[in-house]
């Protein structure tokens, strides 16, 4: 199938998904510390949170591929382990171990039950484990249920049991979770509606009178089956159960959540109900209803709490009292639940509680947040709603609870963990114009905490010092006086004509005592020995002994030194004859001159000398580059010295050397590499073998288009290499895949940097920019995308640039918010109650709930300088911003004009609204404001315009139409119905437009001029939902839809010769469609499924000179990018090493790969970059195998797979 | 006529463990009482989908999520009355 394919794709994931949708807390490296694992997407995470410093870092992330679903965890009694389960789409639960040592998860178990895919009847929405860690159920939204008994053989291994079936059809889940009996036989609970009543009766009636049931499903362990043990009707509107601890912790039991009631549920226990309080506010509807959406119950000592969540994000703290016997002692009965307001944290998809007293909340939409609990909301004032105020009938009528929602008291938010879920949009360009690489805009977040994100390729830096010096320096060294010092002494600046010492202590200063000659330049700085200094000037080489006693070697009449490379013991410099002299430290400490020099063809340009290793009295090699376009490796063995090992070529003359081994994948340990700069601006990164000197493996890299310096440094340890071209690069081990990486530092650009190390500062780094010194250090590896936020007040759709300016325009709109205008009103009629007024902040808040109201506006924002939002527009009369577009109108001059569709009431389920609009506005102030216009009422809500030849292209419900701007109102000029349902977007190119539709993939029309007329002339024979496209080339379109599938389709390119013909236009109107579409079919060129939602596609280059890639966004906060293959050769390899891949290390959760990439319909024409690249994380032998089918070495097949990321991405 | 009651008991054990498994007098009701069970189920289960849908309503996923199970209990409607005969 996908061999035949003409095009091919190599699919590759730029940044993870960022949504949590499962997460769970555990001791899962069988220490005292706690874990969090989650799952985004198709990865699994896990995380470690650091109590001391309140932070939580990622530990180590799998790409299972398959769609983690849900996740569990449990311990086997006695044991100090916890081990995690995992519902996924393969069809089968996964039991995992996380492996401290090897830092992997390790599978367990992976028992199939059922087909592959989320399906109605198949196990694995919801997943429950006994507390008591013996077994766990698996359960589908419909029927089915599977009971897994857990235990441990005589080696104390895990085991798990044949599956045990508590099937029943006809009967929908609505939650489902474990209850805590202690060592009692295990007991499940789930509320369940049973429909096959309903679903029989014509009438209607038996649906009116469905009851929802509160069911247990007890695993007898003695008899090894499971039966129905107790099946009670609860509230109609519960969706969420939560368990209350038992055994000797607590009463057993559930609670039942439900509409604006929370109750407590069990066999032997009567029901006791609180209702859930309301905001109370002048904003606030008192009528409104509030749902538990989260929660978590936590046992202390012997005391237990739950914290339980609403949609608003309020979280409450809900406790539950017991009858005391005469004794005043706790008895197992229930005496009342007691609720009361804690505090307020964004909406949920999980909280965790940790023992160290942190609270995580894995936010449903924006950042992670994780807060530090400061007190329990034990001794604070709020009001505490008691049960037994309250009937415990849920059809009973009752007062409303309610609350002042206030700033945190009982939590203090600690770290903030930048995610991106959702992406609504997003625009690749390059505004800074920082060499050539784009940035990346997008719009996140929903609501109250959206937010206008730029992402920039780069390692954050922090700067230490700033300070301009009183001459331009070439160069700066930092040295310690001592081989046993910890920090460096001195800064040795070099400048045109002569050499500045700074001392390094409390204040920095300049000494003039050093020995270091100060009327020349320097060329380089080294300690030597135990307590020696270097200096190497033009002229000759200073040896400063600790006593300060001199020695000079003098360069030889006539000529100069060029070039010069140091380490400890070594010394070699070569002169403006092609001559190198090499030294050597003998015993006593003094340098001794090698009795022959050795005569280059060329000049030589730059020398690098590697450090010495461990144990060695003599690094072996030195690398000399010359301008004839050559790095030679030369032997410093006694018995070769100075002789030939080996040569490479290179495309310019090399301008910096360095010899430095790297912590490297292939080999598991460290490599030494050779680091060849060029004055071209490329970075050359080859391997040198230790023993013979040969050179292997050139990787290379365009930095920027000053000559390449290259120089060591040390950032977390580990050997670094910086470049300084026209930025400062980065070279660095990725901690976690252990991968090279280059990534431009976020600082200016460098014209020298040494490593700096003080007390304040041990890893730092000291640079030259301009006429600065600059002392800076870099700290965090892990993340090589730099985010900036704007924050917004709504959630953003849509965005344009302005076509000239550095200006996006952005339209926002939120369903069932109150717009500021209605907020105004009530805030100055209603008269306030005291306490009511109090206006909250919406980013912690939310904004106010108004049910089918409209919060909608226009706003301008500037990324570049400002770095704000400075221009906004609120919509009234209950409109909302549907689609936005710079058009600049013939009939006007050219003139540029916003356009912005909006709908009226509009209802998103059904769809359905009163009105659509086109508001107009013009450019002021070189577009930073804008002028209302004029206003056009249609009759459907425009949902995609475009500038199209001088007018307006909209796409109005089914209708594509052109409009033109007239004094009063916009003028229709002529109209086709594209597509059967509704216009999502619009692309164009000449005359030919490529419409999306929501529902039925993408058409091609094309205008026609001389007749004004609209023609579609091609459409897809599959019904994609569309959400993203983009015009690849003429005839070519890429695009994603709703449920996560990337797809090119081409137009045949007959179709689209004849469209473009002249006078074709009667001819194409009078084609005879083709089963009810276009009279042409576009062509499946490739399709793959991303497993997130696509909400832009774009193509675009990524980096500087790089390639054009279609880069596209997910919902869930993925960044990927589709890269063309070129050569047949290249679809070979990679095809291969897939399926190579797929066999030798089969995905964890056991879903084929081939069968995830093609889950609604077969994968064509891509490669799986990210199977691709679990090659570097493979052991070595099993590289070696696949190495060995693919009949190339292991350095080769990762060679490759890098390539294909950093030639056009990163 | 073994053959053929094989195929019908496989047909019968089929539609019992898989449901919505259709057989030759499946009614337009059954078929799209399926569909509209099956999209649903599918919309909960994928996050990705369920996410986006929430967010497009303007309410939590949760939500949501409770909305759609109980849309399935309701299906396509109430079945059609049956012909007294």
């Amino acid at each position: 199938m996908a061999t035949t394919s003409s095009m091919f794709m190599y699919s590759l994931t730029l940044q993870p998904p960022s949504d949590i949708t499962a997460a769970v807390l555990g001791q899962f490296a069988g220490t005292k510390e706690q874990q969090i694992v989650t799952a985004s997407g198709s990865k699994l995470t896990i995380h470690r949170p650091d109590p001391t410093q309140g932070k939580i870092s990622p530990l180590f992330t799998q790409d299972c591929f398959g769609i983690i679903r849900t996740l569990a965890v449990f311990r086997l009694a006695g044991s100090s382990k916890d081990y995690i389960i995992v519902g996924s789409d393969s069809g089968r639960i996964t039991i995992l171990e996380y492996l401290r040592e090897q830092n992997r998860f390790s599978r367990l178990h992976l028992e199939t039950f059922g087909k592959s895919g989320i399906r109605r009847v198949i196990p694995g929405q919801y997943l429950a484990v006994d507390p008591k860690g013996r077994a766990c159920l698996i359960a589908s939204v419909e029927k089915n249920k599977i009971v897994y008994v857990l235990n441990r053989n005589a080696q104390a291994a895990l085991t798990i049991s044949s599956p045990l079936e508590a099937h029943k059809p006809g009967c929908l889940v609505f939650d489902l979770i474990a209850l805590d009996v202690g060592y009692e036989n295990p007991i499940f609970a789930a509320i369940e509606i049973d429909y096959t009543e309903a679903d029989q009766d014509p009438s209607g009636q038996a649906y009116e009178e469905v009851e929802k049931n509160l069911v247990y499903y007890e695993l007898d362990l003695g008899l090894n089956h499971v039966v129905k043990k107790l099946s009670e009707t609860v509230d109609r509107s519960a969706t969420k159960l939560f368990q209350v601890p038992g055994g000797s912790d607590g009463p057993s039991g559930v609670l039942v959540c439900g509409v604006d009631n929370i109750t407590y549920r069990h066999s032997n226990q009567d029901a006791h109900r609180v209702p859930i309080p309301r905001r109370r506010g002048v904003l606030e509807n008192p009528e409104r209803k509030r749902q538990i959406v989260a929660g978590i119950m936590h046992k202390i000592r012997n005391q237990f709490f739950l914290l339980l969540q609403t949609g608003d994000g309020d979280l409450f703290k809900l406790t539950i009292d017991m009858i005391e016997d005469e004794n005043g002692q706790p008895t197992g009965e229930v005496k009342a639940l007691k609720i009361k307001y804690f505090d307020t944290v964004p909406v949920a998809n999980s909280l965790h509680i940790l023992k160290s007293g942190f609270l995580f909340v894995s936010a449903e939409r924006g950042n992670h947040h994780f807060y530090q609990f400061e007190k329990l909301g034990d001794d604070d004032d709020e009001t505490e709603f008691s049960s037994e105020n309250y009937p415990s009938d849920p059809l009973e009528s009752y007062e409303p609870a309610y609350f002042h929602p206030r700033p945190l008291v009982n939590l203090a938010l600690v770290q903030s963990i930048e995610s991106m879920n959702p992406i609504l949009d997003s625009k690749v360009v390059n505004l800074l114009d920082e060499d050539g690489a784009p940035q990346i805009y997008s719009l996140c977040g929903a609501g109250a905490r959206s937010s206008f994100k730029t992402l920039k390729h780069g390692l954050s830096v922090s700067e230490l010092v700033e300070s301009e010096l009183p001459d331009k320096p070439q160069a700066v060294w930092t040295t310690k006086l001592t081989r046993g010092d910890e920090y460096d002494a001195y800064i040795v600046l070099s400048f045109a004509s002569g050499t500045l010492v700074l001392s390094i202590g409390e204040t920095v200063e300049e000494v003039t005592d050093t020995g270091f000659l100060s009327t020349a330049p320097t060329l380089a700085v080294q300690q030597l020995g135990e307590d020696a200094l270097v200096q190497i000037h033009p002229k000759g080489i200073r040896h400063i002994q600790a006593d300060k006693r001199v020695n000079e070697w003098p360069c030889p009449q006539h000529r100069s030194i060029v070039a010069a490379a140091t380490n400890e013991r070594q010394i070699a410099v070569a002169l403006s004859s092609g001559e190198i002299v090499y030294f050597e430290m003998d015993t006593d400490g003094s340098l001794n001159e090698y009795d022959e020099r050795r005569e280059m063809t060329g000049t030589v340009t730059c020398l690098g000398l590697g450090d010495v290793p461990e144990g060695r009295v003599r690094s072996s090699f030195l690398a000399v580059g010359c301008d004839d376009s050559t790095v030679r490796i030369l032997s410093l063995d006694p018995d070769s010295t100075l002789e030939n090992k080996s040569v490479q070529a290179l495309t310019s003359a090399p301008s910096s050397l360095a010899i430095m081994p790297m912590a490297d994948a292939t080999s598991g340990g460290t490599t030494l590499y050779l680091h060849i700069g060029l004055h071209s601006g490329v970075y050359l990164r080859t391997v040198l073998d230790e023993i013979t000197g040969e050179l292997s493996d050139v990787r290379t890299r365009f930095l920027g288009l000053k000559p390449a310096k290259l120089f060591r440094v040390s950032v977390g340890g580990q050997n670094c290499i910086l470049a300084a071209s026209t930025r400062a690069w980065l070279g660095y081990t990725d901690p976690q895949t252990n991968g090279f990486m280059l990534t431009p530092l976020d600082y200016p650009e460098l014209r020298w940097a040494w490593t700096f190390s003080s007390e304040q500062c041990p890893e730092g780094m000291v640079g030259i920019q301009d006429q600065n010194l600059r002392i800076f250090s870099i700290e965090d590896l892990s993340r090589n995308l730099l985010q900036e936020s704007i924050p917004l007040p709504y959630t953003p759709r849509k965005f344009i640039k302005h076509p000239e300016h550095n200006l996006f325009y952005v339209i926002e709109s939120d369903n069932n918010t109150l717009a500021p205008a209605t907020r105004t009103k009530l805030i100055n009629e209603t008269p306030a109650v005291n306490g009511d007024a109090n206006i909250l902040p919406p980013d912690q808040f939310n904004n106010p709930h108004g049910t089918e109201h409209w919060a909608s506006c226009i706003q301008v924002i500037d990324p570049v300088s400002t770095k704000s939002v400075i221009f906004n527009v609120d919509l009234e009369d209950n409109e909302c911003a549907t689609s936005i577009a710079a058009a600049s109108f013939a009939g006007q001059d050219d003139e540029t004009f916003l356009v912005v569709g909006t709908a009226k009431d509009l209802k998103v389920s059904p769809r359905s609204y009163t009105a659509g609009y086109l508001h107009v506005y013009r450019f002021h102030e070189e577009g930073r404001e804008l002028e209302f216009i004029h206003k056009t009422k249609i009759d459907h809500a425009p949902t995609a315009l475009l500038a199209f030849q001088g007018r307006l292209l909209a796409g109005v419900g089914p209708y594509l139409r052109i409009y033109d701007l007239g004094m009063k109102q916009m003028l229709r000029k002529c109209q086709v119905q594209a597509t059967p349902n509704a216009i999502t977007g619009l692309h164009t190119q000449g005359n030919r437009i490529i419409v999306s539709d929501v529902q039925e993939s993408v058409s091609f029309v094309v205008y026609k001029f001389q007749d004004n007329k609209l023609i579609p002339f091609a459409d897809d024979m599959v019904a994609r939902w569309t959400t993203g496209a983009t015009m690849v080339d003429y005839e070519t379109v890429a695009g994603g839809d709703k449920f996560g599938n990337l797809w090119l389709v081409r137009c045949p390119p007959k179709a689209s010769e004849e469209a473009d013909e002249d006078n074709s236009g009667s001819h194409l109107l009078n084609e005879r469609g083709y089963l009810n579409g276009a009279p042409n079919r576009l062509n499946l060129m490739t399709h793959y499924f991303c497993g997130d939602i696509p909400t832009s596609v774009q193509k675009t280059p990524l980096v500087a000179a790089g390639r054009d890639v279609v880069f596209w966004t997910g919902f869930q906060g993925t960044l990927g990018l589709l890269v063309p293959l070129m050569t047949r050769e290249d679809v070979d390899f990679f095809q291969k090493l897939e399926s190579e891949l797929g066999e030798q290390s089969p995905p964890l959760l056991g879903r084929d790969h081939l069968a995830y990439r093609s889950y609604y319909a077969p994968s064509k024409g891509t490669i799986d970059g990210d199977l691709c690249e679990t090659y570097f994380l493979l052991p070595h032998d099993k590289k070696e195998i696949i190495a060995g089918v693919l009949d190339r070495s292991v350095r080769e097949v990762e060679r490759k797979v890098s390539d294909m990321r950093t030639r056009v991405a990163y | 006529m073994a053959d053929k009651l094989r195929t019908l008991q496989q047909l019968e054990s089929l539609q019992a463990k898989y449901v919505g498994t259709g057989h030759a007098d499946t009614t337009r009701h059954e078929f799209t009482n399926t569909i509209v069970r099956d999209s649903y189920a599918s919309y909960i289960g994928h996050p990705a989908l369920l996410g986006y849908m929430a967010l497009g309503m303007g309410e939590p996923k949760e939500v949501v999520r409770g909305q759609f199970i109980e849309r399935m209990v309701r299906g396509a409607g109430n079945p059609p009355a049956k012909d007294e005969d």
